[in-house]
C-alpha cells in the first residue's frame, strides 16, 4: 500500500513537472525578453512596466534560470503578478475559485446521486420501462450543449414562472460568507445544468458496470448463500460495479475544478471559468498562465486520489 | 421417501439465436447422504439443471418438479428460497478464486451467511467460521479468517468454500465441477475434503463433473447426461463395468485407466449437438459409433437396462448383454472404420 502511494504520488511529481515545462515553454519562450515582458505586460505595457517585469521575471537571465525562479515561486504557492489589473494572481485567483468550488461540489453531489442510482434501477430492472426512461433521460441530455440546457432553465424558473418560483435569480452569484440562502439560491439552476449534462455518462457508465458485475461468479455465490436480492445488490455488487465510477468521478471533479467555462459563463458565475475567459479577452497573460497550472494541479491531485479511493475499495490493490 | 426428488425438469434460455433447451426432461432422485454423480461433457445442462433447482438461473423458463423435503423448489416464495439456499442446499463452483468476493475477507464472507441465517453474534459467527476453516484443513485458521480470497491458493480457496457451504450443516450439497479449476495435484485434496465433510456431517452431494475419474471412488449412484437430457443412470459399480449406453462407453474411453490402450487417451469424435431446435431422434446419434436408422428418428426413452435394478439408459440397444456385444460387433462391422458421422459436419 505505501509502496503503491509513493509509485502514485511519484508519477504525479513527474506528470507535474512535465506540465509546468509546457506551460513554461508556451509562455516564456519568445523573440527575446523584451517581446516576452511585453506579453507579459498585456496591452497595458508601457517601457517602465516592461522593464519592471524583465527585471521581475529575469528575463535577462538564462532560461533555466528563469524557470527555477519561476517554478520557486509556484512551489512556494505564488502564482506571480498580474500587471494588468496590478493586483497578485493569488489574490484573483482566490476570489474566483469558492465560486467554482461552490458550483462543482454541488453539482457534483447531483450528478453522482443521480448518476448511480439510475445506472443501478437500470441494471436490476434492465430493459424495463424505467431503463429505457433513464436511457432517453441520459441520451437526451448528453446530446444538449450546456448552454442550450442552461438558458432553457433560466428562461423556465427565472422569466416564465418567475410569478410562481418567486425566488429564482437570472444569474450572478452570492458568496456563502455574504448570504447563504442566497448563495443556494443562485446555484440551484447552475448546479441543475452542470448535472444534468454531466450525470448521463454516470448512468450510463454504472449501468454497464452493474451488469457486469451481476454477471460475476461471486454474486452468484452470494444468492447461493441464501443473501436477499437487496443486499446482494448493495453489499455484493455495487462496491465492485462503483470502481469505474469513482475514476470518472476524480477525474470529472478535478477537470471542472480548475473552471467550469460555459456554465459559470451562462450564469454569471465569477469563477474560475469564468476569470480565465475575460483574462483571454484582456490578454492577460499572468491570470491565465495562473489559472493553468491550478487546473493541471487539481487534475494530478485528482488522479492521486482516485488512486487512493481505489486502494480503499480494492484489497487485491492494497495488498499487492 | 428421497432428501431430492426431481421430476422432468425442462429449462429453455430465449436468446437472440432463439430458444436454448438446455435442459430436456432430466429426473433423478438424491438420498439423504448419499452421492449422486452428474457425469457429462461440457454444455450438457449439468449446471443448468442444479442451478435451476436453487432458483439461480434468472429469465429462464423452467417447468417440472423438485421436491425438496416435501416443498417443491421451482414454485417456493422467494423468502423460503432464501431460507433454503445456504442452510438447507449449499452449493460450491467450479472456479473458487471468482467465486469469492474479492473485495471482502475470507472469514466475513462465512460469517456474514451464518449471521443471515442464524441469529448468533458477530464473535460466534466469527468463532465458527475459524472453526469451519479449520475443519477443513486450513493452516492457522484463526490468522487466515481475516485474508482475503487473493492471499488464498487455489486449493485454498476452494476449501474456504467448502467451509462456507458446510457451515449451516446443509442437507445437501451441489458440488459444480469443484476441482476442474485446480491444479492436478490439489484436485485429489479437495475431493478428500468434500468426502470428510460428507461423513462428519451426513450430507448428500451432487457432485457434478465432465470427468468419469473424479467420481469413481466417490458417487453411489452416477447420472449421465448429455443433450440437456439424461443418458443412463446407475450405480457406480455397474456403470463403470457394465454400462449399456454408447456414450458412457465413450467417456470411460476417453479415460485414461479405462481405454483399451492405457497410454493413449480416446475422446469421443465429434460435437455435443447445438440445443438451438435440436433434431428428433437421439441427440446422440450423429456421434454414436453403432447409430441405427431408428436413433435419428425416434428418441429411445430411459428404460431398464441390464440386471442391476435401478440401472436405467436411453439407448435402443438390446438390453441383454450377449445380445448387445453382438449387435455392437456387427453394426461397427457394417460401417467402416473412422468413417463415423460427426456431428458438425466437418
Ligand atoms: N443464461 C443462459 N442463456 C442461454 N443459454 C444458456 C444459459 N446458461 C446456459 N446456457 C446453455 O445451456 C447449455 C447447458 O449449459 P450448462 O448447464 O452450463 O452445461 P454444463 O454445466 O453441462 O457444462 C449450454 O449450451 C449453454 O450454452
Ligand atoms: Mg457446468
Amino acid at each position: 500500500m505505501t509502496r503503491f502511494l509513493i509509485r502514485r504520488i511519484g508519477q504525479a511529481i513527474l506528470v507535474l513537472f512535465a506540465a509546468s515545462i509546457a506551460v513554461f515553454l508556451l509562455f516564456f519562450v519568445g523573440p527575446g525578453p523584451d517581446q516576452v515582458a511585453r506579453t507579459f505586460a498585456g496591452r497595458l505595457g508601457t517601457p517602465q512596466r516592461i522593464l519592471e517585469i524583465k527585471h521581475a521575471l529575469h528575463l535577462d537571465q538564462p532560461l533555466y534560470l528563469q524557470y527555477l525562479h519561476w517554478v520557486g515561486n509556484l512551489l512556494q504557492g505564488n502564482l506571480g503578478f498580474d500587471y494588468y489589473k496590478g493586483q497578485s494572481v493569488n489574490t484573483v485567483v482566490g476570489q474566483a475559485l469558492p465560486a467554482t468550488v461552490s458550483l462543482v461540489v454541488g453539482a457534483a453531489i447531483l450528478w453522482i446521486a443521480y448518476g448511480v442510482f439510475s445506472g443501478v434501477v437500470s441494471a436490476v430492472r434492465s430493459r424495463s420501462l424505467l431503463d429505457r426512461g433513464f436511457t432517453t433521460a441520459a441520451l437526451f441530455f448528453y446530446s444538449m450543449p450546456t448552454f442550450v440546457l442552461g438558458y432553457t432553465l433560466i428562461f423556465i424558473f427565472a422569466y416564465e414562472l418567475y410569478r410562481v418560483t418567486k425566488f429564482f435569480p437570472f444569474s450572478s452569484y452570492v458568496p456563502i460568507t455574504t448570504n447563504p440562502w442566497q448563495w443556494f439560491v443562485h446555484l440551484i439552476l447552475p448546479w441543475l445544468t452542470l448535472a444534468m449534462v454531466t450525470a448521463a455518462a454516470y448512468t450510463r457508465l454504472t449501468r454497464t458496470s452493474m451488469l457486469d458485475v451481476l454477471g460475476e461468479d461471486y454474486i452468484r455465490t452470494a444468492r447461493s448463500k441464501g443473501m436477499p436480492e437487496q443486499r446482494v445488490i448493495r453489499v455484493h455488487a455495487l462496491r465492485s460495479a462503483l470502481t469505474p465510477v469513482v475514476t470518472l468521478a476524480g477525474l470529472d471533479i478535478g477537470t471542472a475544478l480548475g473552471g467550469v467555462i460555459i456554465t459559470e459563463q451562462v450564469f454569471g458565475i465569477p469563477g474560475l471559468g469564468w476569470t480565465i475567459v475575460q483574462a483571454i479577452g484582456q490578454q492577460d497573460l499572468p491570470i491565465i498562465m495562473g489559472i493553468a497550472v491550478l487546473a493541471a494541479t487539481f487534475v494530478v491531485i485528482a488522479n492521486v486520489i482516485v488512486d487512493i479511493l481505489y486502494a480503499v475499495l480494492d484489497p487485491r490493490v492494497r495488498l499487492n | 421417501m428421497p432428501l431430492l426428488q426431481v421430476e422432468e425438469l425442462r429449462v429453455s434460455f430465449r436468446t437472440a439465436d432463439g430458444i436454448v433447451q438446455a435442459v430436456r426432461g432430466v429426473s433423478y432422485d438424491v438420498e439423504a447422504g448419499q452421492t449422486l454423480g452428474i457425469v457429462g461433457e461440457s454444455g450438457s445442462g449439468k449446471s443448468v439443471s442444479t442451478q435451476t433447482i436453487m432458483g439461480l438461473t434468472r429469465g429462464a423458463q423452467v417447468s417440472g418438479r423438485a421436491v425438496f423435503e416435501g416443498k417443491d423448489l421451482l414454485t417456493a416464495s422467494t423468502g423460503d428460497m432464501q431460507r433454503i439456499r445456504g442452510a438447507k442446499i449449499a452449493m460450491i463452483f467450479q472456479d473458487p478464486l471468482t467465486s469469492l468476493h474479492p473485495y471482502y475477507k475470507v472469514g466475513w464472507q462465512i460469517m456474514e451467511m451464518i449471521q443471515q441465517h442464524e441469529s448468533v453474534s458477530k464473535d460466534d459467527a466469527r468463532k465458527r467460521a475459524v472453526e469451519l476453516l479449520r475443519l477443513v484443513g486450513i493452516p492457522h485458521p484463526d490468522r487466515r479468517v481475516d485474508d482475503y480470497p487473493h492471499q488464498f491458493s487455489g486449493g485454498m480457496r476452494q476449501r474456504a468454500m467448502i467451509a462456507m457451504a458446510m457451515a449451516l450443516n446443509p442437507a445437501l450439497l451441489i458440488a459444480d465441477e469443484p476441482t476442474t479449476a485446480l491444479d492436478v495435484t490439489v484436485q485429489a485434496q479437495v475431493l478428500r475434503v468434500i468426502q470428510r465433510m460428507q461423513e462428519m456431517f451426513g450430507t448428500a452431494v451432487i457432485l457434478i463433473t465432465h470427468d468419469l475419474g473424479v467420481i469413481a471412488d466417490v458417487a453411489d449412484e452416477v447420472l449421465v447426461m448429455y443433450g440437456g437430457e439424461v443418458m443412463e443412470r446407475a450405480d457406480r459399480r455397474t456403470l463403470f463395468f457394465n454400462s449399456h449406453h454408447p456414450y458412457t462407453e465413450g467417456l470411460l474411453q476417453s479415460l485414461p485407466a479405462y481405454g483399451g490402450a492405457r497410454e493413449r487417451l480416446r475422446p469421443i469424435p465429434g460435437q455435443p449437438p447445438s440445443l438451438l431446435s435440436p433434431p428428433p431422434g437421439c441427440p446422440f446419434a450423429p456421434r454414436c459409433p453403432y447409430v441405427m436408422d431408428r436413433c435419428r428418428t425416434e428418441d429411445p426413452p430411459l428404460a431398464a437396462a441390464g440386471e442391476e435394478p435401478g440401472h436405467i439408459s436411453a439407448c435402443w440397444l438390446p438390453h441383454r448383454g450377449s445380445e448387445r456385444a453382438e449387435l455392437r460387433r456387427k453394426l461397427l462391422e457394417a460401417e467402416p472404420a473412422g468413417t463415423a458421422p460427426s456431428a458438425g459436419g466437418a
